[in-house]
């Protein structure tokens, strides 16, 4: 019996599995949070908006239809991935990168650019996308080794700064009448991201395409850099101490660069993925950064900040994202989604005490289970 | 020219507001991050009050009224960093940051949700308080005073007594430096560092009532604040934590945030043929200069992102 108590804790100890349950908890608090304010604006239908928000694509009665919207959700979602990828990243290495959300609209610029004015062929915009996007956040990055800037701030201004250049930028590919972009498919079918037949998998959705796979083989090449490779294990000691990693040898102010550099390049790999399946073109007068970089940071903390994590946390954000068009819009706004995943990256923020809570309560009852034992051994 | 003062002021009074929030959760050993979601929250008490008080509310009666439901907005909304930063140990970045998507999400949500009730076919997230607004204005000839300007002076001098001056912000002060020494001489850090926070998201909500009334009469709230929660840390940073700084270091970014919406005046700014974007990107250009230039010898509170832990010496 002392082992069954022995496994069940360290079960319970295993620091993942405590991370697992702070996300659970994080996400039914934050639908719950949703449920009270949905029940708050108009108690009718609160519950199948919350409902429809979890359901997403399975809205659609016919499974055709169900698939497609499935294929366009992961499609979204792979982009989301690549954002909080570059976020869980920098913050492996003690750094915060809001800044995803500018480095994402840098790479959408720098692909649609490279696809739509100079015709380029996929991989070149995808390349141009995350050269780009990784010199952006090299910026930071340099501002911060050298000039002890704080990165949340310059990641903030270069978002703003970023957005205009891109606007600026892009208003040459435009449409004649309207504010968007030329269509890749329009103007330049090489620059479409190949399908290599998955489209077929999601009901001819033809914008499923390989940068599905693709990132999901970048989050597990994220994961191997940072905890089997000697770069990896660089860039978290210099994120643990500068001053120790200074003092073990280490290059402490060209890791922080370089970090800033692969975080940022893997947010605008996320834009490339994006904006090169052509779901969608770009608004030149757009005057807020897109979302995907913030939603970033909630699948990013959402996943325990761990790449293997993000994958699902990065399906889920979006999935309740997508879920939020489905509401009722005569009682309810699509918005509500954002304000779940805001509250559940507030959540997150109670993981860390979450877990020390827990390993206070379990000590206490093995304590007793102990005293417990003893006296059973004195009778 | 008196546009361009008019604008520089206005500005600059949100920028000194929001910059003070900041500064006094910094001294109390919270870093506010979330200051733009908490302008956002204020903006929206402040419009929602002139939305709904009678048009015919007598001015200072209104404009008590509308203040006071973007403080007490801001304030509650603030409570969720402190809350978190102070009683749970969270991370200051990331709980600021989950403020800063929150606020302009509840705002959304709940703006639509009211105009979706007085007309379904409403799904915009527009408040107009129009005719409320005319409460903060008086003319003088074509110069629009705003009451909230002399308000931002008052406040910035309030505040250089209460944090040099009076025992509550010496206090304040310690607790941002050396809190286990500021608890061993008997000082409560975490309700200083509460007060602290408060008083952030006071002049945040308060800071957000004003961007929203300079110039426009009605708010999408779609837009949030545009960057503002952070322009007015840069300013903070620049004004390296200091009231009178932080007002002379607002009034810098306040004149760069109003070319922006005046260069059209000026036929030397015009002759220039810049694109106007250019205008709108440069008072974040200039704020990431200023940063490049101060931050190397900053004089932030020492423990400020550092949960207070009491085990510890």
């Amino acid at each position: 019996m002392n082992r069954n108590i022995g496994k069940k804790k360290s079960l319970l100890r295993n620091s993942g599995i405590q991370t697992v349950i702070g996300s659970l908890l994080c996400i039914l608090l934050g639908l719950l949070v949703g449920f009270i304010v949905l029940l708050i604006i108009n108690p009718g239908g609160a519950a199948e908006a919350v409902l429809a928000i979890l359901k997403n694509f399975l809205y659609y009665p016919s499974a055709v239809a169900a698939t497609k919207y499935f294929g366009t959700t992961l499609v979204k979602a792979s982009a989301l991935l690549m954002c909080s990828l570059s976020v869980l990243f920098a913050w492996k290495v003690g750094l915060f990168n809001i800044g995803a959300a500018g480095q994402y609209v840098i790479g959408a610029g720098a692909c649609l650019y490279f696809g739509l004015a100079l015709k380029m062929p996929w991989y070149i915009c995808l390349i141009a996308a995350v050269v780009a996007a990784g010199l952006v956040g090299a910026v930071s990055g340099f501002l911060k080794a050298y000039f002890n800037v704080n990165e949340v701030i310059s990641c903030i201004m270069l978002n703003w700064i970023g957005l205009y250049c891109v606007n600026m930028l892009l208003t040459r590919v435009k449409e004649q009448s309207t504010p968007y972009t030329r269509t890749l498919k329009s103007a330049n079918q090489s620059g479409l991201l190949p399908t290599l037949g998955l489209d077929k998998l999601f009901s001819n959705n033809e914008f499923v395409t390989i940068g599905l796979i693709l990132a999901v083989v970048i989050a597990v090449l994220v994961w191997i850099l940072l905890e089997k490779t000697k770069l990896g294990y660089e860039l978290k000691a210099t994120g643990f101490n500068k001053n120790a990693a200074k003092y073990c040898g280490m290059h402490e102010k060209r890791n922080i660069i370089l970090t800033m550099a692969i975080a940022g390049g893997l947010a605008g790999c996320g834009a490339g993925i994006f904006y090169l399946t052509g779901i969608e073109q770009w608004m030149v007068q757009q005057t807020s950064v897109p979302a995907m970089g913030f939603n970033g940071i909630a699948a990013a903390f959402l996943g325990g900040s761990h790449p293997i994590g993000a994958i699902f946390s990065s399906y889920f954000i979006q999935h309740i994202t997508s879920g939020g068009t489905y509401v009722d819009t005569t009682m309810y706004s699509s918005q509500i989604s954002d304000l779940i995943s805001a509250f559940i990256i507030y959540l997150c923020g109670f993981v860390l005490f979450f877990k020390v809570w827990l390993n206070k309560l379990l000590d206490r009852r093995e304590e007793k289970l102990a005293g417990k034992g003893q006296k059973g051994g004195e009778a | 020219m008196l546009l361009l003062i008019q604008y520089t002021l206005i500005f600059a009074s949100v920028l000194v507001l929001v910059a003070l929030g900041g500064c006094f959760s910094e001294h109390g050993g919270v870093i506010n991050i979330g200051l733009e979601g908490i302008m956002v929250i204020g903006a929206l008490g402040g419009a929602l009050m002139m939305k709904y008080l009678p048009a015919v509310t007598a001015a200072p009666l209104m404009i008590l009224c509308v203040i006071l439901g973007s403080v007490v907005a801001g304030m509650i909304f603030s409570l969720l960093l402190g809350v978190a930063a102070i009683r749970f140990n969270a991370d200051q970045t990331l709980v600021g940051t989950a403020l800063n998507l929150m606020g302009p999400a509840i705002a959304v949500v709940l703006v639509r949700a009211i105009n979706t009730a007085e007309s379904v076919d409403n799904v915009s997230s527009t408040v107009a308080y129009g005719g409320a607004k005319k409460a903060f204005l008086v003319n003088f000839g074509s110069f629009e005073f705003n009451w909230f300007m002399l308000i931002a002076l008052l406040i910035l001098i309030a505040s250089y007594i209460v944090l040099y001056k009076t025992k509550f912000g010496l206090r304040l002060c310690a607790c941002g430096e050396h809190p286990q020494a500021a608890d061993s001489v008997g000082i409560n850090v975490y309700k200083m560092r509460y007060a602290g926070v408060l008083i952030s998201g006071a002049l945040g909500g308060l800071g957000g009532l004003v961007y929203i009334t300079a110039g426009v009469s009605e708010w999408k709230f779609e837009n949030g604040v545009a960057g503002f929660g952070f322009l007015a840390l840069a300013v903070m940073i620049f004004g390296q934590w200091k009231p009178v700084n932080i007002g002379l270091a607002a009034l810098l970014f306040g004149l760069f945030r109003a070319l922006s919406n005046v260069y059209t005046g000026f036929d030397a700014l015009v002759a220039l043929k810049l694109p106007s974007t250019l205008y709108n990107m440069l008072p974040y250009i200039i704020s990431l200069l200023v940063l490049i230039f101060v931050s190397k010898k900053s004089r932030a509170p020492k423990a400020e992102g550092i949960p207070y832990d009491k085990g510890q010496r």
